[in-house]
């Protein structure tokens, strides 16, 4: 079962790896990149939401840091941006350890933390409206110069390869989760708090080591969506779509599992890319979309992954 | 080993807890019974620390853990179990033991074998797969206490591992605490059910409104008349004594 499991992956890995080069439409292939890019935030989200338990409504403020930190680096300062994106890990990183602290800190749990990573969020969109630094309303422009130093490329093919690779880390991530003391500890506290501590788990450098490590996820992720689409604003970096995007993946794909958000990310983008192309009235697109999301939430309490794992776990649902 | 003085905890002009001294010393096993709402579980959460007391001292092994969380006391060698069991419910019983088990190694496999060790020691290896939200109400009571031993402790603190049990049950659990003594754990138990407390402890104390009314030997403490008052109503004792005569 477990070889036949890594087969599988490694299978998987090779197709996704030749895949640009089989695929002559270059659409497709900005698809599967944005899907990839989905899967990777899911990640990030999943980590601090469904592995901890920690249900964040926010967390694009990491995102929209990191895509912040390295566009004014790069334009302000004329820093690559593959030093942009090790410093966004970083910022990102920094902006989850100020959240968690404040959040963690104050015993915020369960509606009341999604709420404070929720307000969190607009208090940045609001300041990266108001300060000069960041361009304010009007945002900042990327230049296109391509080159591998700056993350920059021609053929979408380059965007896919990086997509790819950040998600594969993700994944990775996700993997060792699944393995290690530490991930066993995210799931004590995510399944009962008060227990996990008196079994000696320090809850609070759980937490904050998961939302920091969810928050350089997001921070890198902002990098790579600021070169790929070379403008940057308030609303772009600090708004609640992708807050809902990464967190809709994860549930949808299965929380607190390896594979949730990647499969979740596939299923949402092709339903959605399926319902434009096939549907045209105006709006009834979003509806049908919708309606496949009810559909999925209400019947699959543990995701779509759920479905191949015997195992329910209805707690998380509750705790949301 | 464990050393409390003048405990107090109120809550909101309400004394839970007023002014208790205790003393549970290795190797024993030490109860603290009383009626419910005496504040024994708050004494508890005192001494673990998941409580702040508003006065008094808790020495654990002659140092002064008051102001520690929880996780630092498990860490000396302290580790309590939950009166409403508490299972990670989304993970197998294996998972929740591992917890515990984790608490002395970083290694996944070193963890799984000490974990499925202590399975294997409370009678429940049987069930190391199964979801721990599937379990009975004596399974989840053995999984507190599989997952507290898991964390090696020197000193287990026990809420009410036998409420709800049935009478057999009671009896594998009392077998079951007598041979985590025997291996060199000390323990300290709240308990309701007193027929097992009465075979089982060393030494007991009873709380009785925050207060502690009575300490010893058990059978001196079943003998007396404040701790049957306490139980009972006012004036059980002298009607209980009336018809048997001088049976103190």
């Amino acid at each position: 079962m477990a070889v036949r499991t890594a087969l599988f992956l490694a299978a998987l890995l090779v197709l996704a790896l030749i895949a640009p080069l089989l695929i002559a439409n270059r659409f497709l292939i900005d698809v599967l990149t944005l899907i990839l890019f989905s899967a990777f935030l899911g990640q990030s989200w999943n980590i601090l939401g469904g592995y901890a338990g920690q249900f964040s409504f926010g967390s694009v403020v990491f995102f929209g840091t990191g895509a912040y930190t390295s566009s004014i680096l790069l334009m302000t300062f004329g820093i690559d941006a593959w030093i942009g994106a090790i410093a966004a890990l970083f910022a990102g990183a920094a902006v989850g350890a100020f959240v968690g602290f404040l959040s963690f800190r104050y015993g915020l749990r369960g509606s009341y933390f999604a709420l404070i990573t929720l307000a969190f969020a607009e208090v940045f969109k609001v300041l990266a409206n108001s300060v000069e630094f960041t361009g304010g309303g009007i945002g900042i422009f990327i230049e296109h110069e391509p080159g591998l130093a700056r993350l920059q490329f021609d053929d979408p093919a380059g965007y896919y390869y990086i997509a790819l690779a950040l998600t594969v880390v993700s994944l990775a991530i996700a993997w060792w989760l699944e393995r290690s003391r530490f991930g066993a500890y995210l799931k004590a506290i995510r399944e009962n708090e008060e227990a996990a501590e008196a079994l000696g788990v320090n809850a609070f450098r759980c937490k904050m080591y998961a939302i920091m490590i969810s928050g350089a996820m997001g921070g890198v992720g902002g990098t790579f969506y600021a070169q790929k689409f070379l403008y940057v604003d308030p609303p772009i970096a600090y708004g609640v779509a992708t807050s809902v995007e990464m967190l809709l993946v994860s549930i949808v794909g299965g929380m607190g599992t390896v594979f949730g958000p990647l499969v979740g990310a596939f299923v949402l983008h092709g339903v959605n890319e399926v319902t434009r192309h096939y549907i045209e009235t105006p709006g009834l697109s979003l509806i049908v979309y919708g309606l496949i999301l009810i559909a999925i939430i209400g019947y699959l309490p543990n995701g779509l992954i759920g479905l191949f794992k015997g195992r329910p776990r209805p707690k998380e649902a509750e705790d949301a | 080993m464990l050393d409390v003085q003048g405990l107090s905890k109120s809550f909101g002009g309400l004394a839970a807890v007023s002014n208790v001294d205790l003393h549970v010393d290795a190797g024993r096993i030490v109860s603290l019974i009383g009626p419910n709402g005496a504040g024994k579980t708050t004494l508890f959460a005192m001494v673990a620390g998941f409580l702040t007391p508003d006065a008094g001292s808790v020495r654990f092994q002659d140092r002064d853990i008051v102001g520690l969380k929880p996780h630092e006391i498990c860490a000396r060698g302290m580790v309590r179990t939950f009166q409403i069991t508490q299972p990670f419910a989304g993970l197998t019983t294996l998972e929740n033991v591992m917890v515990g088990a984790y608490h002395r190694t970083a290694d996944r496999r070193e963890s799984a074998e000490r974990a499925r060790a202590v399975l294997d020691r409370v009678g429940m290896a049987g069930h190391a797969e199964q979801p721990a939200d599937g379990l009975t109400v004596a399974g989840r009571k053995r999984l507190e206490l599989a997952r507290a031993l898991a964390t090696e402790p020197q000193l287990l603190l026990l809420d009410e591992v036998m409420a709800g049990l049935n009478p057999t049950e009671i009896d594998d659990i009392v077998g079951l605490i007598k041979e985590i003594r025997a291996g060199g754990i000390t323990i300290f138990l709240i308990e309701h059910v007193m027929q097992a407390v009465m075979n089982l402890s060393d030494y007991t104390y009873v709380l009785n409104d925050g207060v502690l009314i009575a300490e010893g030997a058990p059978a001196e403490i079943a003998a007396d008349p404040r701790v049957v008052e306490a139980y009972l109503g006012h004036g059980a004792a002298e009607r209980m004594r009336a018809p048997e005569g001088g049976h103190a």
